[in-house]
């Protein structure tokens, strides 16, 4: 069956005042897939993130969400998008402020009706599949690095946003968590349809969950192949090969 | 099967209904769209119509159309009611989609947290929790200003681990950046100072003395007063919102664990910076406020500028200058002190940082008025 685009990158270029990070990136994401940006350390990867979400206007190009600009719509539409999306930061970004549950429940008071006791039964679910039940009293002070980074995946969740950009999800996490992570995003995906975008360098995480993927260079500075990490493993470009088997291949 | 018993629905896109299935069991049977934007029962509100002979609970979900995480938040919470009461909890009836998020919600076990949320204080508890808070923190106060005097006595003893170019650093930073927000205070408070004494000298037709009390005025009190202030808010609150990142960002762990002295390295550079600058600042201050004084006599009073040049010469003595500047040294300390303090102490947080930097103008305001009544006091009865 045809799959249906969701995001598009369309001739995207990012840059740092006159220093380019990344150019001409061309991408289609479809629905349901689970769309990895991978490539070394300081290649662009979470540039490219933030100009997905709206953070950092690219040089040049554009992304349609459904085939909607989102780069040349107005702040109004821009901002309609915006609420299709749900960001987890690589170090949770939660309101310190807040504790986790008010932190979770922030968006579902903003942008639904639903009364406080709903919202409640909503936050500790949301917690309960980051595996922080029995946290939501909690301040993101008292919590580890990576008990943040979770909470952060609870509250980008919380209203089960149709794409979910989430960027280095399994670095700091122990392996069992890190896993448990990547099984909840293929869940999120099977269960919820969502589709969604990680930014990482963790290799377990690429060929378990990616089903398509942009690989980026920081020598040439734009992306060097796209496709499916495991495809890539066994037959893809060199570079990608290296990277993917920690320079063995 | 027995009879079903509508929960609710009605006109909303969901139903629910209750079916007994024979003795202890209880169907759930969902239909119709479970969004969160459907305005969806709490699980909280069925509690209720589960008698306490019920032993097992199924689902049937055949009629179920779309649905989104709201639906199993509904289950899961119900589920935590269940396992509570003793009830046996069948999801076969459920999606899969549905029963793979339950089973990833309770696979990490509920952390058990008593406690966390006491109720609303009365003032009367509030004012005593405050008391002990502040007396809590004598030690930590005391503890701090012996580790700056050990600092000292080791940058006397040419031991300290400090570079000096950081010094010079600080002072450019807290002297000379700091001369417009002193410049524009110190002439209005030299304004105000003129007006308000010419208003009364007019009275007894000794309006030469405008310059008498300005100068005094401006070089004993209100200059090394205005300036610590004004540095307070500036430089106190700088220095603790700095530390408090660098706490933040476990900087000042990472100086501990190389064996450097962050009191050495970033505590003292700060406090010889601003012991330095602030009587320069005050006598800066004092002459700004002069220049007030004069504007004031000339524009509106009818002095001339010799008069009141003679008469600023008459008033000032030394003593006035010794007076202002060790005023303005020890309000320069008080500031360094207590910006350091609140940095060095400051949490892991942005809120933190923040509360630090609050608290550096607090306290280093509060240790002024302190120190200045003090020292009033002190050279009242030395007769200076």
């Amino acid at each position: 069956m045809e799959k249906e685009p969701h995001i598009k990158i369309h001739n995207l270029t990012m840059t740092y005042g006159d220093f380019i990070v990344q150019h001409d990136i061309n991408c289609v994401i479809n629905k349901g897939d689970i769309f990895v940006i991978m490539g070394g350390n300081g290649c662009g990867k979470t540039t490219l993130m933030r100009a997905l979400v709206g953070l950092q206007r690219p040089a040049a190009g554009t992304v349609f969400y459904s085939g909607e600009d989102f780069w040349n719509g107005t702040p109004e539409e821009q901002a309609r998008l915006k609420r299709r999306l749900g960001i987890m930061f690589q170090g949770g970004a939660l309101w310190s402020s807040l504790t986790l549950a008010e932190n979770v429940a922030l968006p579902l008071h903003e942008y639904t009706g639903l009364p406080p006791g709903r919202i409640d039964e909503i936050v500790s679910f949301k917690l309960a599949l980051v595996g922080l039940a029995g946290f939501e009293e909690f301040y993101p002070v008292e919590l580890s690095g990576g008990m943040k980074k979770r909470a952060g995946l609870a509250r980008a969740i919380a209203l089960d946003p149709e794409i979910l950009v989430i960027d280095e999800p399994s670095s700091g996490l122990d392996p069992l968590t890190a896993r448990r992570l990547d099984d909840l995003i293929l869940e999120l995906r099977d269960s919820l349809g969502a589709t969604i975008v990680v930014v990482t360098h963790e290799l377990a995480s690429i060929l378990n969950i990616g089903s398509s993927s942009v690989y980026l260079d920081s020598e040439t500075r734009t992306m060097i192949a796209t496709g499916n990490p495991r495809e890539a493993l066994k037959s893809g470009e060199a570079k990608v090969r290296r990277f993917l088997t920690r320079g063995e291949a | 099967m027995k009879k079903a018993h509508p929960i609710s629905g009605g006109k909303k896109a969901w139903n629910l209904d209750m079916r007994r299935q024979g003795s202890g069991e209880v169907q759930l049977v969902f239909g119709g769209r479970w969004c969160i934007d459907e305005d969806l029962p709490c699980a909280g509100e069925l509690k209720s119509e589960l008698s306490e002979d019920i032993r097992r609970l199924t689902y049937h979900s055949a009629d179920l159309g779309a649905w989104d995480s709201g639906f199993p938040a509904f289950l899961a919470t119900l589920q935590k009611f269940c396992v509570g009461r003793g009830i046996e909890v069948d999801q076969r009836g459920l999606p899969e989609g549905v029963r793979h998020l339950l089973t990833m919600a309770f696979a990490v076990p509920e952390q058990k947290v008593s406690g966390r949320r006491g109720g609303r204080q009365t003032l009367f508890v509030q004012v005593g929790a405050a008391t002990i808070d502040f007396f809590r923190g004598m030690p930590a106060m005391l503890h701090f200003l012996g580790e700056i005097t050990l600092s000292f006595g080791r940058l006397f003893t040419g031991r300290a681990q400090f570079r000096m170019g950081d010094l010079w650093l600080e002072m450019e930073e807290v002297g000379p950046r700091a001369l417009a927000i002193v410049s524009v205070i110190c002439f209005l408070v030299g304004l105000i100072l003129a007006y308000l004494g010419a208003d009364q000298l007019r009275m007894v037709g000794a309006q030469r003395f405008i310059a008498d009390l300005v100068a005094i005025g401006m070089v004993r009190e209100m200059g090394a007063l205005m300036t610590g202030i004004i540095i307070a808010g500036r430089t106190g609150a700088a220095f603790a919102a700095q530390l408090g990142t660098m706490q933040v960002n476990e900087e000042i762990d990472a100086f501990k664990t190389m064996g450097i002295s962050p009191i050495d390295f970033l505590v003292l550079p700060r406090i010889l910076a601003l012991m330095l600058m602030m009587p320069l600042l005050t006598l800066y201050a004092g002459f700004i406020g002069m220049l007030a004084g004069l504007l004031v006599s000339i524009t509106i009073f009818d002095i001339g500028v010799f008069e009141y040049y003679t008469e600023t010469l008459q008033a000032l003595e030394l003593k006035h200058f010794m007076v202002g500047l060790s005023k303005g040294s020890v309000y320069g300390a008080m500031v360094a002190y207590s910006g350091c303090l609140r940095g060095i102490q400051c949490g892991r947080s942005a809120e933190a940082v923040g509360e630090a930097a609050t608290s550096a103008v607090v306290t280093g305001i509060l240790l002024i008025t302190i120190s200045a009544s003090l020292l009033t006091i002190v050279y009242y009865h030395l007769g200076i």
